[in-house]
């Protein structure tokens, strides 16, 4: 059949450059190999110039198949299944490019595409590194190229193939049948972009932490281009720039995560152990493990073995967590894995692909690795940062283990899982990782290479011990950091982190001065480490501060019995209705549309008691992408220096067409005093504590009020309404009661003193539109933000700084 | 032996001790009438939503916005209804498992932490073929 209006010419371009790039690839591997391998110096010449013109023309073809795939999706053909399924018409450039990667195939192309940019820039720098660091790169391209193929081999999926069709897709479905399908209704617009991935974050986030994915590969290059031509000396100091840019970059892109977390609040906060946040997580506690025992080696000759064995672990963990992540394996344990795509054997086989020749050389060459047999002496610089490398690399093992249980479970058939306390789980562990990491990035950098002066030691660390007891003394003392849930030991280990981390911050900074003489050029490490050290602050001040202010604990009555019950996060706001939410006054004055119809923002404000400033946060809920009912929240903040203030809709009523514009009037009514409304007076009769009737059945242990109110139309009818006012679970309620014929809505809202009753009133034609809503605060939350920042930044200065050492180096030879 | 070796000997066995503690601290995925029998005491169970019930979940944010009950079922077949006790989660409706770390209290299984439920991520239901084929033929 020939179907009318296909645009078939960029899916064929795209599918002859994905063949292309699988066997440039494959060429280049081929071609490094025998240059890498080769004693002749004019076959080695040839081998590597055929090898760098394939793997150029591979680096091509893939930007030329995500420019094609941006090109299909931006025109909008959705007869390309990857379109159909990813984009819409209403979807802006950043989000057009941001579909890309929702799905798996963009974002292994994302990933092969960092290997091309990383590779150019190989073959330009690297030297005589070059052949045998390309081939392990060109080789990984080779099995990153099988990824995005979707071809069948012997009826064995290969890859999935990002041009296919969506009539490919669904060859069973009825409108297939018709050559006009593409002017149907259902082809004229895609399912659109996830609503929670659109977020700006998610436009830059996934780049950034791919690029730290795909970096990974080159220290792992360097490590196996040693072993494998057993030059043990001259790849370390080769690859420093590349160990620092990889733990840079990939620390960038995990906390970008985190902030899309935090501010999309899908997780609960910044950080969660999501089985997703702790796969990009491992590899960067081992590769930064790497660096350090990297630097060790480079400057006394120690710890070479473990340097090869860091490096190579943090790229098969990379390749691991790919296959934890989007294998599907971790469905019951993680809220942002990918589903199984079928290509599982493909993702697990990388794992083994790698590790087993890394792992059989590494054995193979371990007798041969240089190392020194004289002890470190306990005043050394190399023997605590040693120690340092090796808590990172258990924190890690301990982390990454305990995610793998649902791979366990699937290996020996059992049924293991993390508890329902899962953060505490791991922060129970990690805040001693915390705490040691904190000191030693405190103290290390104090010491020299091979011994250290001990009264200089002393000396020049007694200031910063001072400063940090003094600064973590006044924090501790006047920092309200009361958080007791999981008991006092608990409590004293964040007592014991914010010191170490105060510590780090404080002894970093001074060393800038005490050790480098204010040379800012040199000062990379102690940058990173503040950044460091402040993260752990941030991170162990806004999480054992972090508060939900929604929680009513105003308790009027005051004679229920203090309930321990959690939960009572979400306060429900009837439109125009101030209600008490502790330090501030809440109402939801308003709401408003964007212009797709697609979002719906609810104009919540928040008026702070004491001195009755006020600010207005404007939450949304936005509509879930085609063939989904219902929408997804989205929250709004008030950002202070000090914290930050989300409100968050849980629910919202569906609105009816018309707008309502009434409003709640609240009127102090002591028994037997009357009020007037538009259509007559209402007159409160009587009050009943724990009242039972038709409506209501409280028991005598509850804590409850029904109000009478008899309600007298100028009409000459009269009408009862009956509003309730309760206490449940330590959160204040209130039902209301309405009269239809007369158009009122009336609350018992608040118990005024002892006589008087806050009765609420409405008149309008409409039931009142209401939402659930939740606010939660996050104190010093910008103290995680900066700290990464600065710690990227100690990344970047050491990149620099290595850099021009080496381009000295090489002009003095 | 060198220092480093002892160093790397007492982590390693504080490790193991660390590992040892906290396995027992892991809980097993229990089945509704597993649950049942460990009365009070935390555990995860995997069900989906019981839709032969006519109001499977049920949500009242206008008399509480933080509690939820719902019906689910497991792969055995037997039946319990939870009461969780936040705001219901988002497209609820629409999963197909559902992840419950809580205890089981008489007939009740009670969730009183707000992760206590993970359902399935809502990106997930596009690589669903099945979902994505009965929203191209229904419109």
């Amino acid at each position: 059949m020939n179907y009318i209006g296909e645009h078939l010419f960029p899916g064929q371009l795209g599918h002859f450059l994905l063949v292309l790039s699988l066997v440039t690839s494959l060429v280049a591997t081929f071609a490094y190999y025998r240059a890498a391998s080769s004693t002749i110096t004019e076959d080695q010449l040839s081998w590597k110039k055929l090898a760098r013109i394939a793997f150029m023309v591979d680096a091509v073809s893939v930007f030329a198949i995500f420019g094609i795939i941006y090109y299909i999706i931006s025109n909008h053909y959705f007869e390309y299944h990857y379109a159909w399924n990813h984009s819409d018409k209403s979807l802006n450039a950043g989000y057009l490019i941001s579909s890309i990667w929702e799905g798996q195939e963009g974002s292994f192309l994302l990933w092969t595409i960092w290997h091309g940019v990383l590779g150019l820039i190989l073959i330009k720098t690297a030297g005589k590194w070059e052949a045998p660091v390309m081939t392990v790169l060109s080789f990984a391209q080779v099995c990153l190229a099988t990824m995005i193929l979707g071809i069948y081999v012997f009826g064995i999926k290969v890859g999935s193939n990002p041009f296919i069709l969506t009539r490919e897709v669904f060859q069973d479905a009825p409108i297939f049948k018709r050559a006009d399908y593409l002017s149907l209704a259902s082809m004229q617009d895609g399912n659109g972009l996830n609503q929670l991935l659109q977020n700006y974050w998610m436009v830059i986030h996934p780049p950034v932490l791919f690029l730290g994915f795909a970096s990974t590969v080159v220290p792992f290059a360097y490590a196996i281009a040693g072993l494998w031509k057993k030059e043990h000396y001259g790849w370390t100091t080769a690859s420093l720039p590349w160990s620092l840019f990889s733990a840079g970059i990939l620390a960038l892109g995990i906390m970008m995560g985190a902030r899309w977390a935090y501010e999309s609040l899908s997780f609960g906060g910044f950080w969660a152990w999501d089985p997703v946040e702790n796969a990009s997580l491992v590899p960067w506690l081992v590769m930064v493990a790497g660096i350090h025992t990297q630097m060790i080696y480079n400057s006394t000759g120690h710890s070479l073995r473990p340097t090869y064995f860091f490096f190579i672990a943090s790229f098969v963990l990379i390749l691991y967590s790919t296959y934890l992540t989007r294998s599907g394996d971790l469905q019951d344990t993680s809220v942002h894995a990918f589903t199984g795509s079928g290509l599982n054997w493909q993702l697990r086989s990388f794992v083994f692909i790698f590790l087993v020749p890394s792992l059989i050389l590494y054995i193979s060459r371990y007798k041969n690795i240089p190392y020194i047999a004289k002890e470190e002496n306990n005043y050394s610089r190399e023997f605590w940062m040693f120690i340092g490398s090796l808590v990172l690399f258990l924190s890690a093992g301990f982390i990454i283990l305990f995610t793998s249980l649902p791979v366990v479970n699937k290996l020996f058939g059992t049924g293991f899982t993390v508890g329902s306390e899962v953060e505490f789980f791991y922060n129970r562990i990690q805040i001693f990782v915390a705490i040691v990491l904190g000191l030693l990035t405190a103290v290390t950098q104090y010491l020299r290479y091979k011994n250290t002066n001990r009264k200089t030691f002393a000396k020049k660390l007694l200031l910063p011990i001072i400063i940090s007891l003094l600064i973590a003394g006044a924090v501790s003392v006047f920092g309200d950091i009361d958080y007791d849930r999981f008991g006092a030991g608990y409590l004293a280990a964040i007592h014991l982190g914010l010191f170490a981390g105060i510590f780090a911050v404080v002894a970093n900074t001074g060393y800038i001065w005490a050790g480098l003489n204010g040379k800012l050029k040199a000062a990379g490490a102690s940058v990173g480490h503040v950044g460091f050290g402040l993260m752990l602050v941030g991170i162990l001040i806004a999480s054992s501060k972090q508060k939900v202010l929604s929680v009513n604990l105003f308790n009027p009555l005051n004679f229920a019995p203090e309930s321990k019950q959690k939960g009572t996060e979400n306060m429900t706001l009837f439109k125009g209705v101030k209600t008490d939410m502790g330090k501030y006054w809440v109402t939801y004055k308003a709401d408003s549309s964007d212009s797709f119809e697609k979002k719906k923002y609810f104009h919540i404000q928040l008026e702070k008691k004491d001195d009755g400033k006020s600010f207005v946060l404007k939450p949304d809920i936005i509509k879930n992408t085609k063939g989904q009912e219902g929408s997804s929240a989205n929250p709004d903040a008030k950002h202070y220096w000090n914290k930050d203030i989300f409100s968050y809709i849980s629910y919202a009523e569906e609105m009816s067409a018309e707008q309502d514009t009434a409003q709640f009037k609240l009127h102090s009514m002591a028994q037997g005093d009357t009020i007037y409304y538009s259509g007559g007076l209402m007159v409160l009769e009587k009050v009943t504590p724990n009242p039972v009737t038709e409506k209501y059945n409280f028991k005598p242990t509850d804590t409850a009020i029904m109000a009478e109110i008899n309600v007298y139309s100028t009409g000459g009818k009269q009408f009862k309404a009956n509003p309730v006012f309760y206490v449940k679970n330590n959160v204040v309620q209130y039902h209301l009661d309405t009269v239809y014929a007369e158009g009122l809505a009336i609350g018992l809202s608040q118990i005024v003193d002892n006589k008087h009753l806050g009765i609420i009133v409405k008149e309008s034609s409409q039931l009142t539109p209401f939402i659930a809503l939740k606010v939660l605060q996050f104190p010093f939350i910008n103290l995680v933000w900066l700290g990464t920042i600065l710690m990227v930044t100690g990344f970047a200065m050491s990149i620099v700084r290595r850099v021009k050492l080496q381009k000295r180096e090489r002009v003095v030879q | 032996m060198k220092k480093i070796h002892i160093v790397m000997l007492v982590a390693i066995a504080a490790v193991i001790a660390v590992l040892i503690s906290m396995m027992g601290d892991l809980s097993t995925y229990e089945t509704i009438a597993s649950a049942r029998q460990k009365q009070g005491k935390a555990v995860t169970v995997i069900a989906k939503l019981d839709r032969s019930v006519p109001n499977p979940i049920e949500y009242d944010p206008a008399r509480n916005a933080n509690f939820t009950t719902f019906h689910v079922i497991d792969s055995l077949g037997n039946r319990a209804r939870v009461e969780y006790h936040f705001e219901k989660p988002f497209d609820m409706e629409k999963s197909e498992r559902i992840v419950l770390k809580g205890t089981m209290k008489g007939d009740v299984f009670e969730i009183t932490r707000k992760d206590g439920i993970l359902i399935k991520c809502p990106s997930k239901y596009k690589d669903d073929p099945k979902a994505a084929q009965n929203n191209l033929s229904r419109n």
